[in-house]
């Protein structure tokens, strides 16, 4: 299986052989003359048709020419989100800041913050955005392809086809798929036009989710999360730069910063590969600290 | 089940006997098969009213739905999969009591299934489409649903699509199924209904039969053929229902939450689907029986029989709850000990531990037992069994729905927090609920005004072979029906003494 199985978008190959094969199968009432001998053996190739375009899709998925529709080769970044809870003391206004943003209702918390405990009995605050994961589990599951994975490495959702199976929100680890489950929330005419980048206004009857605010990245632009984080808590990384910067204006060397602080990652035993990174702590030190400063 | 008690005696007098043109040897069978195809008692009309208003309050129910999200059906961010899902496996899984009676029983040689089969078959006929029909209001876009059949929209990596391909598979043959047995009934019911029968409806039916029926005349070569056919279908029908709760089980398996991502689910499914599909077969028989007043060949010994074909099942089921539960409560990691505890002593325990009572211990206990061993018993037991087995689907589909999946700390030795969802039903999935139930009866009555309720060709064929066995390779060619009674003048129906002379209510079996 490989992590970039996914990477050429949304597109499905076509399985030609595996719908020629089920009209066969499936064509009006059973004619009566015909033998059922003939009926049998077509609904069988039908089946045996569907098997190999699975099998050929499986394949023909994987291959680097389906990543190159639009993106070039080797593309520009590889985003990354570094989440230090040292500095975190659960305001919250992140959430608010992504709720405003994208028009979301109350309680589709595309970034949430947590409350959890450590070993100390101390509690600490830890946001939990979507982990663009680099072998996310929500994007095969969905049985119209509406889960995009692309080349920068941002899971997205396209709400003009997805059916609203929900399936995408059994399969994700991180309880980060919010639904439409009424109509949402009016938004007025928006920079960006409604597409999987900038989902706004979502779409009634479909799954929603963190998007890292793709289309403000490639105009240089902080996710609302981070620009509205006063404690400078959320950086932007990316990996193919190797640079990280918050809020704050505060940029960093990626990989040292990550090194240096021990950074892990949420979950890491399910074998998703997130790219956000925790640096861990629990606030209350560092938050006088900062504030002395 | 509505019919049941719908109104029992009032059945029109049996008007056929002028009407019907074969001997009176096969005048049981065929007429009680056809009476309901015949007659319209009293009680016909508004019971199929009654229903059907059900199912157009269930329909009015997806509509609501429909304009206002699926928020109005109690669903939410941490409870997306609830009720419909359950339906889905639910009605789906009744189906399978269609698959064991005709085909496993057919395989197995039990030549007391030969009067349940079409009613078995029918019920499976009609549950399956209407479990396939859940899928439309679990859709948070319905609208868009083409895009589950329109092959360039597919991602064939998808269970759902499996899902899709399976369930349509297996309705293909259950199609196929419930048609081949029914031709030479098709050729037997169009001389029945013979000139005698005038009307729009009869000459309409006659057409249908004689287009259905195609050029059925019981000639050796046919039957050698027909019984090849069904056998052949018999044998491929079970691994396709093995298929279909297998995969229907792969997306609810195939992810990472405690609670779904069993291997024991596509074995525990089948077996759950099993189970309520021969409950609701008893339900079926039963209804029908009363309804259509087939005593005659459907005796206590049927039901008996089919409540140890159930109970088998059940005890199956039993066990594998069992093996889920310990298994993953012992192993105690947090997430599948923290589910293990909210279904067995925390916030599901209610639904949890009636069914364990009502579809565990109380129908085995039936059948233990003689004196409940009876055709009342078996009927309450089938209908606890499927109260109880839709309850178990709940319990199956909405705790690992509702459970917190940001608890564990980053750090080990942290504490569990995390929050659990919940799931509130509000009247919308219990009305659409309702309606399929509703529907299930409903889809029967209108069938069986179409359909021999008995089949005939095949209950005809187990007599003539338990009568003479050297003769059944030695009937000529001849025409429809008929010909069985001219080959064996005067059996009287050999079948009278293998399937009919038991009515003793004690059911010694």
């Amino acid at each position: 299986m490989s992590k970039e199985r996914r990477v050429g978008g949304p597109i499905q190959q076509d399985p030609q052989d595996g719908a020629a094969a089920r009209d066969d199968a499936g064509s009006g009432p059973v004619p009566v003359t015909m033998g059922r001998r003939n009926l049998l053996r077509g609904a069988a190739l039908g089946a045996l048709g569907l098997a190999a375009a699975g099998a050929v899709g499986a394949m023909v998925d994987s291959s680097p020419s389906s990543a190159t529709t639009t993106e070039p080769t080797k593309p520009a970044h590889q985003w990354a989100m570094v989440i230090d809870l040292r500095y975190c003391n659960g305001c919250k206004l992140c959430t608010a800041a992504c709720q405003n943003a994208h028009f979301l209702h109350q309680d589709q918390t595309w970034i949430d913050v947590f409350t959890m405990q450590n070993a100390a009995g101390e509690s600490y605050a830890m946001p939990r955005p979507c982990m663009m994961c680099e072998d996310p589990p929500c994007v095969p599951v969905c049985p119209v392809g509406a889960n995009i994975r692309t080349a920068e490495g941002l899971t997205l959702v396209d709400q003009n086809r997805c059916v609203g199976t929900r399936i995408c929100m059994n399969s994700c680890p991180y309880q980060a798929r919010y639904f439409n489950f009424s109509a949402p929330r009016p938004a007025p005419r928006q920079p960006f036009p409604q597409e999987p980048a900038w989902p706004v206004p979502q779409v009634e009857g479909t799954v929603g989710k963190c998007v890292f605010c793709a289309a403000m990245l490639p105009s240089g632009k902080l996710p609302e999360c981070m620009a509205n984080c006063p404690m400078g808590v959320l950086y932007l990384g990316d990996l193919e730069t190797d640079v990280a910067v918050n809020g704050l204006g505060n940029t960093v060397k990626l990989s040292t910063f990550l090194a240096d602080n021990d950074a892990v990652k949420f979950k890491e035993s399910y074998g998703t590969h997130p790219r956000v990174f925790y640096i861990q702590g629990h606030g209350q030190d560092l938050e006088a600290d900062a504030a002395s400063a | 089940m509505s019919d049941d008690n719908a109104g029992t005696g009032t059945v029109g007098a049996p008007s056929a006997g002028g009407h019907l043109e074969e001997p009176h040897a096969l005048h049981d069978v065929r007429a009680a098969a056809m009476r309901p195809v015949v007659d319209t008692p009293r009680w016909w009309w508004p019971t199929v009213g009654v229903l059907a208003a059900v199912v157009v309050l269930g329909v009015v129910a997806w509509a609501v739905q429909v304009a206002d999200g699926l928020g109005v059906a109690g669903y939410n961010n941490q409870g997306f999969w609830a009720v419909y899902e359950a339906d889905l496996v639910a009605f789906i899984g009744v189906s399978y009591g269609g698959a064991v009676v005709s085909a496993i029983l057919r395989l197995t040689r039990a030549a007391w299934r030969a009067p349940l089969t079409r009613i078995a078959e029918a019920t499976a006929l009609v549950t399956l489409p209407i479990g396939m029909l859940f899928i439309i209001p679990h859709l948070g876009s319905p609208w868009r649903i083409w895009e589950l059949v329109w092959p360039p929209d597919w991602n064939l990596s998808s269970p759902i699509l499996w899902d899709f391909f399976a369930v349509s598979t297996y309705l293909l043959a259950t199609a196929v199924f419930f048609y081949l047995p029914l031709i030479p009934d098709l050729a037997i019911a169009r001389r029945l209904l013979g000139p005698g029968q005038t009307g729009v409806r009869a000459r309409a039916l006659r057409r249908a039969y004689k287009v259905l029926g195609g050029r059925w005349d019981g000639t050796p070569p046919q039957r050698r053929l027909l019984q090849g056919a069904i056998g052949l279908v018999a044998i491929m029908i079970i691994p396709m229902a093995v298929s279909v709760h297998s995969v229907l089980s792969f997306a609810f398996a195939s992810s990472s939450r405690a609670g779904y991502a069993e291997t024991i689910f596509p074995v525990y499914f089948v077996v759950a689907a099993l189970y309520t599909g021969v409950a609701l077969v008893v339900i079926s028989v039963a209804a029908c029986r009363r309804l259509w007043h087939l005593e005659r060949f459907i005796n206590p010994r049927h039901f008996v029989r089919l409540g140890l074909v159930m109970v088998a099942f059940g005890a199956a089921y039993i066990y594998l709850t069992f093996t889920e539960y310990l298994v993953d409560g012992y192993s105690g990691t947090i997430d599948s000990a923290a589910w293990v505890r909210q279904v067995l002593v925390g916030r599901y325990w209610i639904p949890f531990w009636f069914y364990f009572v009502a579809a565990g211990v109380i129908p085995i206990a039936i059948m233990a037992f003689r004196r409940t061993r009876t055709s009342t018993g078996v009927v309450v037991a089938s209908g606890l069994v499927l109260v109880a087995m839709w309850v178990k689907r709940l319990v199956i589909v909405i705790p690992p729905a509702t459970e917190p999946l940001v608890h564990t700390p980053l750090a080990s030795g942290g504490v569990l927090t995390g929050n659990w969802g919940s799931y509130h039903f509000t009247w919308v999935p219990i009305a659409i609920t309702v309606a399929a139930t509703a529907a299930i009866p409903l889809l029967l009555l209108i069938l069986f005004r179409f359909v021999p309720i008995l089949p005939i060709g095949e209950m005809e064929e187990i007599a003539l072979e338990e009568a003479e066995p050297t003769m059944a390779t030695g009937i000529g060619a001849v025409g429809a029906g008929a010909g069985l009674a001219t080959a064996i003048p005067g059996s009287s129906f050999a079948m009278g003494t293998s399937l009919r002379d038991v009515t003793d209510e004690e059911g010694s079996w």
